[in-house]
C-alpha cells in the first residue's frame, strides 16, 4: 500500500448548466486497493467517476496516471489507458453471446480483418476462468442470464481491456445475497492481482467489509480520505451530512387535523413493498431515502399512474380504488412530478395552457374552454406564485428552471388538492426560488392541505417536515418526529447501517 | 385553487405593449400567415406573367382540385399532432370511394352512398385507434398493414373494374351553391368541395383550439407522460383522433368519388403522401404537439396552385414533385430551427 498511486485526480471542478457539480475535488487510487467513494445523492460521485472514465471532461484540474498527466476525450481513450467502468445500468447487448459482449468493439481479428471466432471464444473462456467463473458459457445469450451473471460478464469485459482501474457504481444494488458474495470474491481476486478498484456504494457495511480506503464527497466538495480501519460509521455519516441548514424559508406553524390519506400495505413491485403511511390535514410529511429507494414509485402508485397491485388507499377514511391519475385527481390528490421536463410540462405549450391542463373541465362552459376563465387562472397563478413571465401567453420552454417548476406547481394547485404530493420540489431551482417554494408549501399546509414531500435534500426534509419517513428498498424503515430527527439519524436509516446504533433507536417511532 | 396562495411581494411584471408586440410577431411568423402570404404572392406573380391564371374558372379549379386532400388533411393534422401517423389514407379513400360508387349504381339511395363511406371510415378509424391505443402497436405499423390489406383487397374484389353510370344526382363534388346577390354584391356559385373544405377546416380548428379534448390532443402529442400525469386519458384521445380522421377520410373519399363520372376502383397513387405533405407544409410538426388545420388547408391550396402555375408559366409539370420536396424540407427545417431557438 505504500506504492505510488496509479491514478491521481487533483483540483477537479465541473460545472453543468445551473449546477456546480464538483468543486476542487480530489482522489487517488493505488494498485491493489478497493477505494470506496461515499456521498449523499447529488454529492458528485457520479460526476467524478464519469470524469475518470472519460465521459465528461473536467473544467479545471488534472488527471494523472503513473505520474503522467492524461486527458481523456472520450470513454474509449480511458479504456485504452486501462480504466474500465461498470455502471448501474449494465451496457450489454441482450441478443449477443457472452463472448461477443466481452469483446464488443475489440474482437480478435484473423486474416483479412475478419473476426477470429475461435480465438475470441478461447480468450473469453480464459478470462472467465481467471475470475473463477465456471457457471457461464461463452455462447450463452446475455438476454437469458440473471442480473448477477450479467454483471460478471461486465467485469470480464472490463478485464478484456486489461483494466488497471475498475470503477464499480453501486454494483450490489440489484443483486441477490448469493450474487453479492460472489461479487465480493471477484473484487478481492482482482485486488490481489493489483487492480485499483473504485467502489461506489450506499451500503456502509459493504464499505467496511470490502474497502481499504474511503473518500467522502459532499455537495461537490472533497471532504476527506481515510483508511477504513481508522473510521467508524458515525464518523463517515457525519462527514457525508455536515451541511448547514440555510437557504430555507422557516416552516410556519399549521393546525394538524384528521388523516386525509391513509395507505395500508400498498404493493406495486418492484419498488413499493407493503408501504403504510398516514398523512393528516395541514401536515407536511417528508419522505427521505436514497435515489432508487422507491419514493417516487410509491407516490406514483398512490396517484394511480402505476396502479397498486394490492393494499388499501383511504382518503378521508374512505377506501378507494385508484386506477389512473384522473381518478386520483377527482379524489383531491395532486402529484407534482420529479422530472419537470418529461413529466410535468408540455414544453411547446403556453404557460396558460399548461396551468389549465389538469382542470380543463372546470375552465370550460358547455364543452368549450372559457378563454377568459383560463386567462384569469393563468394571471392568478403568475401573481400568487410570483412566476417571472411576461404573460400567460409565454411558451413555458422560455422560462427559467425555477419558474418552470412553479408552473407545474400552479397546474396542480389549480386542481384544489386536499393531498399534495411533491416529488423533489426544489430540484434544479435557484436559491431564491427555492425559498419561495418552501414558503408556498408551508402556506398550503396552513390552509389544511396534507403535503407529502419527497426530497433528497436532507436540510429541506428536516427544515420543512412535521414528520419524516424514511424509505429503503421499497419499504418504510424509519419514522421520526420533527423534534427527534437529525441528519445523522435520517442518513443512518437511509443506508441501513449495521455498525451504528442510531438507526435502531430512530426506527422505534 | 391558486387564489388560495396569498400574494406576497411585488406584483409580476405584465407589460402590455410587449405582449401586443410579441403577439403580432408570433402571428406574423406563424406558418398559417406565411403560407397565406406565399399563396397571394404566387397568384400575383404568376397572374402577372399570364393573366389567364387568375381567370375565375382557373382559381376555382385550384381551390376545388385539392379540396378532398385538404379534407383528409384535417384528420391527418390531428393524427400527426397526437404524434401518430396514418399512411393508409390513400388506400382508404380508394376503397371508400369504390364503396360509394357501388352503392350508387346498385340502386341504394343516393344519401346512403354518401353517408355509408363516411361512417365506414369512422369504423376503420376506430379499429386503427384501438390497435394503436390499447394494443400499443405503433401507428405507422398499423396503417402500413392496413394500406396493404386495403390495396390488395380492393384489386381482388373489384378486379380493377371501373364503376360508371352513376345516377345524375350522385355527383356531390360537381354541385355548386346557388348564386346569391347580397346587398348588390354578386357571390358566384361556389363548388361544394370548396364549401365543405372551408367549413370543415374552420370547425376543426375551432374545436381543437377551444375544446378540452382538442387541447388534450396537443398535450398528448407534446408530452404524453405529462398529459397522463395531468389526468388526461391518452388512450381515449388517440381513439378519438383516429375516429375523426376516419370520418374525414370518408368525406374526402365521397368528394373524390363524386368528382368524375368514372371511379377507377383502384387506389390513387401517392395520395397519402399528398395528404401528409399538406399537413407538414401547413406547419403541423412531425414531432407532435404543434399545428393547425388551417395551415394544412392553406398548404393543400398552395400545392394545387403551384401545380397549376407550372402549366401557366410553361414549366414541365414533372417539376411539381421536386418543388413539393423542397417545400417539405424548408418547412421541417424551419420547424426544427424554431424549436431549437425556443429551447435555448
Amino acid at each position: 500500500m505504500q506504492e505510488k498511486p496509479i491514478l491521481e485526480l487533483e483540483h477537479i471542478s465541473k460545472r453543468f448548466p445551473g449546477v456546480q457539480a464538483l468543486t476542487d475535488a480530489r482522489m487517488d487510487v493505488r494498485a491493489g486497493e478497493v477505494h470506496a467513494l461515499l456521498g449523499e445523492n447529488g454529492a458528485g460521485k457520479s460526476t467524478l467517476i464519469k470524469i475518470i472514465s472519460g465521459v465528461h471532461k473536467p473544467d479545471t484540474g488534472d488527471l494523472r496516471m503513473d505520474g503522467q498527466r492524461v486527458v481523456f476525450n472520450n470513454p474509449r481513450e480511458a479504456q485504452a489507458k486501462g480504466v474500465a467502468t461498470i455502471y448501474q445500468e449494465l451496457s450489454l447487448y441482450p441478443e449477443l453471446t457472452v463472448a461477443e459482449n466481452i469483446f464488443m468493439g475489440h474482437a480478435p481479428r484473423g486474416l483479412l480483418g475478419s473476426v477470429d471466432w475461435r480465438a475470441m471464444r478461447r480468450r473469453a473462456e480464459e478470462i472467465l476462468l481467471s475470475l473463477n467463473i465456471t457457471d457461464l458459457g461463452v455462447d450463452d445469450k446475455i438476454g437469458t442470464l440473471t442480473v448477477g451473471k450479467r454483471q460478471r460478464v461486465e467485469i470480464a469485459k472490463a478485464l478484456s481491456f486489461n483494466a488497471r482501474i475498475l470503477i464499480m457504481d453501486e454494483p450490489t444494488a440489484a443483486l441477490t445475497e448469493a450474487d453479492v458474495q460472489r461479487l465480493f470474491g471477484i473484487v478481492r481476486l482482482l485486488r490481489e492481482r493489483g487492480v485499483g478498484i473504485v467502489y461506489i456504494s450506499h451500503r456502509l457495511e459493504e464499505v467496511f467489509t470490502l474497502a481499504d480506503r474511503v473518500t467522502v464527497l459532499r455537495d461537490g466538495h472533497y471532504v476527506d480520505t481515510k483508511a477504513v480501519r481508522e473510521v467508524t460509521s458515525e464518523q463517515l455519516i457525519s462527514m457525508m451530512v455536515g451541511r448547514t441548514i440555510d437557504n430555507l424559508f422557516p416552516k410556519l406553524p399549521a393546525q394538524i387535523g384528521e388523516p386525509v390519506l391513509e395507505v395500508r400495505n400498498l404493493w406495486r413491485k418492484p419498488l413499493c413493498k407493503g408501504v403504510n403511511l398516514t398523512l393528516r390535514a395541514g401536515e407536511i410529511v417528508g419522505l427521505a431515502g436514497l435515489v432508487g429507494s422507491g419514493r417516487s414509485e410509491f407516490a406514483q402508485t398512490v396517484f394511480g399512474f402505476t396502479p397498486a397491485q394490492s393494499g388499501d388507499i383511504l382518503i378521508n377514511g374512505k377506501r378507494l380504488d385508484i386506477r389512473n391519475p384522473g381518478e386520483a385527481m377527482r379524489h383531491g390528490i395532486a402529484y407534482v412530478p420529479e422530472d419537470r421536463g418529461t413529466q410535468g410540462l408540455i414544453r411547446q405549450m403556453r404557460l396558460r395552457e399548461n396551468v389549465s391542463l389538469a382542470v380543463l373541465r372546470s375552465v370550460s362552459h358547455s364543452g368549450f374552454i372559457d378563454n377568459r376563465a383560463e386567462h384569469e387562472l393563468a394571471d392568478k397563478s403568475i401573481g400568487s406564485l410570483q412566476i417571472r413571465a411576461f404573460s400567460g401567453e409565454q411558451v413555458v420552454n422560455k422560462l427559467s428552471g425555477g419558474n418552470q417548476q412553479k408552473v407545474v406547481v400552479a397546474k396542480w394547485l389549480a386542481a384544489k388538492p386536499k393531498i399534495l404530493i411533491m416529488d423533489e420540489p426544489t430540484r434544479g431551482v435557484d436559491v431564491g426560488a427555492k425559498a419561495e417554494i418552501h414558503r408556498l408549501i408551508s402556506e398550503l399546509a396552513q390552509q389544511g392541505i396534507g403535503v407529502l414531500m419527497i426530497s433528497s435534500e436532507l436540510p429541506e426534509v428536516l427544515g420543512m417536515s412535521d414528520r419524516i419517513v424514511v424509505m429503503r428498498e421499497g419499504e418504510i424503515v424509519a419514522e421520526f418526529s420533527r423534534e427527534e430527527a437529525s441528519q445523522e439519524k435520517v442518513v443512518a436509516a437511509m443506508m441501513r447501517d449495521a455498525h451504528s446504533a442510531v438507526s435502531a433507536q430512530g426506527a422505534a417511532t | 385553487m391558486t387564489t388560495a396562495a396569498p400574494t406576497l411581494g411585488q406584483p409580476t411584471r405584465l407589460s402590455r405593449s410587449r405582449g401586443l408586440a410579441s403577439r403580432f410577431l408570433v402571428f406574423a411568423t406563424s406558418q398559417e400567415f406565411v403560407l397565406l402570404l406565399v399563396v397571394v404572392l404566387l397568384f400575383a406573380v404568376v397572374g402577372n406573367t399570364n393573366p389567364r391564371y387568375l381567370a375565375e374558372r382557373n382559381v376555382l379549379n385550384i381551390f376545388n382540385g385539392n379540396a378532398y386532400i385538404a379534407v383528409a388533411a384535417v384528420g391527418m393534422t390531428m393524427v400527426i399532432i397526437s404524434r401518430n401517423i396514418d399512411i393508409s389514407v390513400g388506400s382508404l379513400i380508394g376503397v371508400l370511394g369504390t364503396v360509394s360508387g357501388s352503392l350508387a349504381i346498385n340502386g341504394y339511395p343516393i344519401w346512403s352512398s354518401w353517408l355509408v363511406p363516411i361512417l365506414l371510415g369512422g369504423v376503420v378509424g376506430a379499429v386503427i385507434g384501438f390497435m394503436v391505443a390499447y394494443l400499443r402497436i405503433p401507428s405507422i405499423v398499423v396503417t402500413l398493414g392496413l394500406l396493404s390489406i386495403l390495396k390488395g383487397g380492393l384489386i381482388t374484389v373489384t378486379n380493377g373494374a371501373w364503376i360508371t353510370d352513376m345516377p345524375d344526382t350522385y355527383f356531390l363534388a360537381q354541385m355548386r351553391t346557388p348564386e346569391i346577390s347580397l346587398l348588390g354584391i354578386n357571390i358566384p356559385a361556389i363548388p361544394s368541395p370548396i364549401v365543405i373544405m372551408i367549413v370543415l377546416t374552420l370547425l376543426a380548428a375551432l374545436w381543437m383550439r377551444y375544446s378540452p379534448t382538442g387541447r388534450a390532443i396537443y398535450a398528448v402529442g407534446g408530452n404524453a407522460e405529462a398529459a397522463r400525469l395531468s389526468g388526461i386519458s391518452e388512450k381515449r384521445i388517440i381513439m378519438t383522433v383516429f375516429i375523426i380522421n376516419g370520418l374525414c377520410v370518408g368525406i374526402a373519399a365521397v368528394l373524390w368519388a363524386t368528382q368524375l363520372s368514372i371511379i377507377q376502383s383502384t387506389v390513387p397513387a401517392g395520395l397519402e403522401l399528398q395528404v401528409i405533405t399538406s399537413a407538414v407544409v401547413g406547419g403541423v410538426s412531425i414531432m407532435g404537439g404543434v399545428g393547425t388545420t388551417i395551415g394544412a388547408m392553406l398548404a393543400a391550396i398552395l400545392l394545387s396552385a403551384i401545380n397549376s402555375a407550372l402549366v401557366f408559366i410553361n414549366v414541365s409539370p414533372y417539376w411539381f414533385r421536386a418543388v413539393v420536396g423542397v417545400l417539405i424540407l424548408i418547412t421541417v427545417l424551419t420547424d426544427l430551427l424554431r424549436r431549437r431557438r425556443t429551447q435555448a
